[in-house]
């Protein structure tokens, strides 16, 4: 890998990469800069110039108590949603490792519903766990209120995590499933010998040496769970982020004051701190866990 | 301690068969070596007999206890992987101690039984070392000791030398022999080294294509081969093999325009037949040229204490080993001699053995286990 091939020429390579340029420039960079300088600024709703106001938007966000609630919302999403999708996952990756007859056909099945669109999950799932006609109708005619999502935000909230877990479950699963087929088989054997059943051997050898996979799947679905396009999707479609603020997860928060409040300046405010917390998270995790990981 | 019998055992994924019929009994305490080529089904019947493996057919028994439906960690088997096998996430105290932490085995009690097992196999200082930061042969040592730790009834080595480099191999080969004597043990080690199964064997098991092929003692087995295929097997070079036909009237052997004398019980039991006579390297002697059978030096390899020469005989290569004093160069003109009684007798077509009585010419088949039927087959 010493010899390398060279442009000789600069606008050679350059015409290549533009395209690509264009793109990022046109689709991440503008916005990005925009929303820095609308985080700023005060945006008129209906066009106009914009006046510059220093921190006043950030202080008007951090005095919103709604703005607290839609973090923790956001933070027990983000969190019951990694836990759930990964423990889930994993579960159905150890069961498929397993090849016993028929393993193909259900490894085929629980990736399926991930190829479905988060909205059109939530809207399934809607009727699915709805209080009157779905499967929980019969447990509410005993009941009376044991679920009903359209009542008590803890139970939207728990309805809403459901779908993104049922979706993403597939994702963690894919990556799990190849993770586990890279343990060697000697060594689920040799503990097998040591007289390891197969439960115990999951615990012992296999999940420790999925730490990579594990810490890997960490990182995303958190940052899937915060600001993932289907984290707003699945909250639309499903709860309108209600009831009573009960599933406003922040991505919602912002889309609606931005786009249904016309508080452009507002949303781009929580959009950084969105992006702040992110990048606080992704930190946080690379520096106190991956640590833990064996890579060898 | 505890015996083995392998009755009938038959293994085949899907349709294709791996294992067709194999029969076996080794004693308590024996060091039994099953030798063979890759592919010949010698790992899959140690898997199958620690229970890595499901049984198509027939029976394996440990100590008087059928174990076919047994899970591995019910038939008292510990194993040596190939590959080690060891757990990179833990420890070598832990790796050693597994099996034990999976027993319930008390703390305290696990720790000194640890620390026991890795003085024995020389680990008493790299307790706390991860297998990535150990060299080659003492992650082997490690495999041991974990094998050991369990005190188990029977050992089963997976061709545990393979990844070694070849001074490390010679030093771990006499350390499981020592093991053995220490533990007595009834211990089954895999390979297609045969200088592992001749110095390592109480008892050998020669395997081809899914069959026994033969079983006994190692001198045995080096002495009397019971085919054509053990007998090219075992010995370094092979031992030279050539198809004849046996004169009704001469005692000789004709191939080609080569008379070759032969024992005149074997003339007058074989008399007009087809056979192929074997003979190895250490027993051919090389003459000046006129004398015994004529043969050109093909190439010589030189192995320092003597040398292997390589000669044009007949339309065949044969080896001789001969003493570093007789210089012969590559094209020389030389007589071959080899020796009548030291010479083997083949079946032509099923290279089964052919054992002659030399006092009535009376002709005997050699005892090998279940060795008629699976000659038609292989051939």
């Amino acid at each position: 890998m010493d010899k390398r091939a060279v442009f000789r020429s600069w606008w050679l390579p350059t015409a290549f990469a533009l395209p690509q340029l264009a793109l990022i420039a046109l689709f991440f960079y503008w916005p990005a800069v925009a929303v820095v300088r609308w985080a700023f600024t005060l945006e008129p709703p209906f066009g106009g110039s914009a006046e510059f106001v220093g921190l006043a938007n950030f202080r008007e966000v951090f005095a919103d108590p709604l703005y607290w609630n839609s973090v923790l919302v956001s933070l027990t999403f983000a969190l019951a949603g990694t836990l759930s999708t990964i423990f889930i996952g994993l579960v159905l990756a150890l069961a498929v490792d397993r090849q016993l007859p028929g393993s193909g056909a259900v490894r085929f099945l629980y990736i399926l519903p991930y190829a479905i669109a988060g909205p059109a999950a939530g809207m399934a799932f809607r009727f699915i766990l709805s209080p009157e006609r779905g499967l929980m109708a019969s447990v509410n005619a005993v009941l009376p209120d044991f679920w009903n999502p359209a009542k008590y935000g803890s139970h939207a909230l728990i309805l809403v995590i459901v779908v993104f877990a049922w979706k993403w479950a597939g994702y963690t699963f894919i990556f799990l499933l190849a993770g586990l087929q890279s343990v060697p088989k000697s060594l689920t054997e040799a503990a097998a010998m040591d007289g390891s059943g197969p439960i115990r051997r999951a615990i012992d050898i296999q999940i420790p040496l999925l730490a990579p996979t594990l810490f890997f799947l960490t990182v995303i679905m958190m940052t899937e769970g915060f600001v993932g396009p289907d984290t707003y999707g699945i909250v639309a479609r499903t709860t309108d982020g209600g009831p009573n603020h009960g599933t406003d997860v922040m991505v919602y928060r912002i889309v609606e004051e931005a786009f249904r409040g016309l508080n452009y300046s507002g949303a781009s405010a929580q959009s950084i701190v969105l992006i702040g917390l992110i990048m606080i998270f992704t930190f946080i995790q690379f520096r106190f866990i991956e640590r833990r990981v064996h890579y060898k | 301690m505890a015996d083995i019998t392998i009755r009938a055992v038959r293994k085949s994924y899907g349709k294709t068969a791996t294992l067709h019929g194999i029969d076996l009994a080794f004693a308590s305490g024996e060091f039994v070596v099953i030798l063979g080529p890759s592919g010949c089904g010698k790992s899959t019947l140690l898997r199958m007999i620690a229970g890595l493996e499901d049984i198509t057919g027939g029976e394996i028994e440990i100590n008087g206890r059928v174990v076919n439906a047994l899970e591995p960690r019910e038939r008292g088997c510990a194993m040596v992987f190939q590959n080690y096998a060891l757990y990179p996430h833990m420890t070598v105290a832990d790796n050693i101690g597994y099996a034990l932490k999976v027993a319930g085995v008390p703390k305290a009690e696990r720790r000194t039984r640890i620390a026991e097992t890795a003085r024995i196999v020389g680990l008493g200082d790299y307790l706390e070392r991860k297998p990535a930061a150990l060299s080659g042969g003492q992650r082997q040592r490690v495999a041991m000791a974990r094998a050991i730790i369990r005190e188990p009834g029977v050992f089963l080595f997976d061709e545990p030398l393979s990844n070694l480099d070849a001074t490390l191999r010679v030093t771990m080969r006499a350390e499981i022999r020592k093991l053995h004597q220490r533990l007595s043990a009834t211990s089954v080690f895999v390979t297609h080294d045969q200088v592992e199964a001749m110095t390592l064997a109480d008892k050998l098991v020669v395997m081809n294509k899914g069959h026994v092929e033969q079983v006994g003692q190692p001198l045995d087995i080096y002495h009397r081969p019971a085919s054509t295929f053990v007998a090219s097997f075992i010995g370094a070079p092979p031992m030279n093999l050539i198809d004849c036909s046996i004169d009704a009237t001469d005692a000789v052997a004709r191939h080609e325009h080569l008379a070759i004398p032969v024992p005149a019980a074997i003339s007058a039991a074989l008399g007009g037949r087809a056979v192929t006579l074997g003979i190895r390297p250490e027993e051919c002697r090389v003459l000046p040229v006129g004398q015994g059978l004529p043969a050109r030096v093909d190439f010589v390899e030189e192995l320092g204490s003597g040398r292997i020469v390589h000669v044009a005989f007949g339309s065949r290569i044969f080896a001789a080993a001969i003493p570093a004093d007789i210089r012969v160069v590559p094209g020389d003109l030389i007589g071959l001699a080899l020796p009548e009684a030291q010479l083997h007798v083949f079946h032509r077509e099923t290279g089964k053995r052919i054992d002659v009585t030399h006092s009535t010419g009376r002709l005997g088949r050699h005892q090998g286990q279940d060795a008629a039927p699976q000659a038609a087959e292989a051939v």
